[in-house]
């Protein structure tokens, strides 16, 4: 499972790092910066829900 | 310029001007543009030329551009009288940037936030008799008073709050008339209901404090947002925020999460009294999903797959926003058309949310197309668009879902309800940019039996 991020869209709202903290982490007053590019499959519910909770929709799994 | 066989944009039938033909049927205009233009059309706006955009790719260029090469401070000019000076689109695009991080929105609230809105559902239906009539207008835009102003500002000051701050809200929201294109403050009435209205709306917020000034402070768990900025003190010591200043700050907070979600609920509502198969549905949903006791605050997080599809379905037919607007601040090329910098660049929800390539059957209520595979809101990210998309997608979706499916679970539970009208006569009025449901929208609700 491969996550990409679309920083144009990303504005840190963070809520992808609620979901998964171990996946994704975003400084106070920055973008998303991805932890793991290629998470295992045990994450893949709390990637999902980080990519559909995204409220820019800046997340995209792929691959 | 770089590119030679860069083109004007065509301009729509009906003019010279169609700010006439904005504040009587905008849909129809909308639509005309792109039947005449295409994709890139235009229309004029009390002079101005308006570059009105619709498909996927024109919507792309929309929602992808920063604030500084498509900025919205200056393309509503209807909000500043309701906000109040200093607030909100006086701000620059990075303050705005930075104030977009709710907190109250933040995931970890999202729980209590069921909670509370499910409570306010549960207190205004305290008041129905076994049987009786509501005009939706009405209930929807006084529960969303309460359900906003306690998730965002807090319970304290949400207690201290009745009708007559829905009302006064309420003529905030008429005062939106495309008139202030031309002056923000023409004397027509509406414009003279909106300030009458935010006097009283400060004089009522003005009064709540005071009453706090005189009183003990609150426990710690219990202050409110008020409280917050009531104890913000300047270099000199006196208070930094003005009443009129806080009234503004919460108009602008409550704003784009009220009539929104109103008219949603409305619109779900009515959807759903047209097509009772879907009804039973959902109403089945619902029983099986609470069968067990569980909480409202509990389930309204999760999955509710048939009550979401038919929410977003009202959101596709009916977007409370129908029409969004920003001001090019260089010159732009879109589709090889030219855009100047200046002109204000248009992007109708309401025409992309149905075109046919994208939501086969458009006009039809189908929610099963979001059902997998169809998934037709994933699939057309930049067409699906009733929160509107990219940088600038409504950062409260998530907490207007929450609260919509907290809302019908509360609802749907112990209610039933009939159209009080001809199923086809509900309607919304298009005269206000705050687009509302017109009178009369009345329904007919019965305490359930079974």
């Amino acid at each position: 499972m491969k996550v990409r991020a679309d920083l144009d869209l990303c504005q840190g709202h963070a809520m992808c790092e609620l979901e998964a903290p171990e996946v994704f982490e975003v400084p106070r007053k920055g973008k998303v910066r991805i932890l793991v590019d290629e998470p295992g499959e045990s994450l893949r519910a709390q990637v999902e829900a980080a990519v559909r909770y995204c409220p820019t929709r800046a997340l995209k799994l792929g691959g | 310029m770089r590119n030679p066989v860069m083109k004007d944009p065509a301009t729509v039938s009906g003019g010279p001007d169609h700010l006439d033909e904005l504040r009587s049927d905008p849909i129809g205009l909308m639509r005309r543009v792109r039947e005449e233009c295409g994709d890139v059309g235009e229309f004029r706006l009390a002079g101005r030329p308006v570059v009105l955009l619709s498909g996927a790719e024109a919507n792309e260029f929309f929602f992808r551009a920063p604030d500084e090469e498509l900025d919205q401070a200056e393309a509503y000019p209807f909000m500043t009288p309701i906000f109040g000076e200093g607030v909100l689109f006086d701000a620059t695009p990075e303050q705005r940037r930075e104030a977009l991080h709710n907190q109250a929105l933040k995931g970890s609230f999202l729980k209590g936030h069921a909670a509370t809105i499910a409570a306010e559902v549960d207190a205004m239906v305290a008041a129905w008799g076994e049987e009786g009539e509501i005009d939706l207008l009405d209930w929807f835009a006084e529960l969303t008073i309460y359900t906003s102003s306690a998730c965002l500002i807090g319970k304290r000051f949400r207690d201290q709050l009745d009708r007559r701050f829905a009302e006064l809200y309420h003529d905030l929201e008429r005062g939106t008339d495309a008139i202030a294109y031309v002056d923000p403050h023409a004397d027509i009435d509406s414009f003279r209901r909106r300030d009458a209205a935010r006097t009283k709306l400060v004089a009522l917020v003005e009064g709540i404090m005071e009453g706090r000034a005189a009183a003990p402070r609150p426990p710690r768990e219990e202050r409110d947002l008020l409280d917050v900025l009531m104890s913000i003190r300047a270099d000199d010591g006196t208070p930094r925020f003005s009443a009129d200043l806080i009234t503004g700050m919460f108009i602008s907070m409550m704003f784009a999460g009220h009539h929104t979600t109103s008219g949603t609920a409305a619109w779900t509502l009515i959807e759903l009294l047209r097509h009772p198969d879907v009804l039973d549905g959902v109403v089945r949903e619902l029983d099986d999903l609470y069968a067990d006791g569980s909480e409202i605050s509990f389930q309204a997080l999760r999955e509710i797959p048939l009550l979401e599809s038919a929410i977003k379905e009202a959101l596709r037919l009916h977007p409370p926003l129908i029409l969004l607007l920003r001001v090019a601040k260089s010159g732009h090329e879109v589709l090889g058309y030219r855009i100047p910098a200046g002109t204000l660049v248009g992007c109708s929800l309401a025409v992309s949310n149905r075109i046919p390539g994208d939501f086969p059957e458009p006009d039809r209520f189908d929610p099963a197309r979001y059902a997998k595979p169809r998934e037709e809101d994933l699939i057309n990210r930049w067409t699906w668009v009733p929160f509107g998309a990219g940088r600038h997608r409504c950062v409260g979706a998530n907490f207007a879902m929450i609260q919509l499916k907290a809302i019908f679970s509360v609802l749907l539970r112990d209610w039933e309800f009939e159209p009080a009208q001809d199923p086809e006569s509900y309607r919304d009025d298009h005269s206000k940019m705050v687009v509302q449901l017109a009178r009369p929208c009345l329904v007919r609700y019965k305490r359930r039996t079974s």
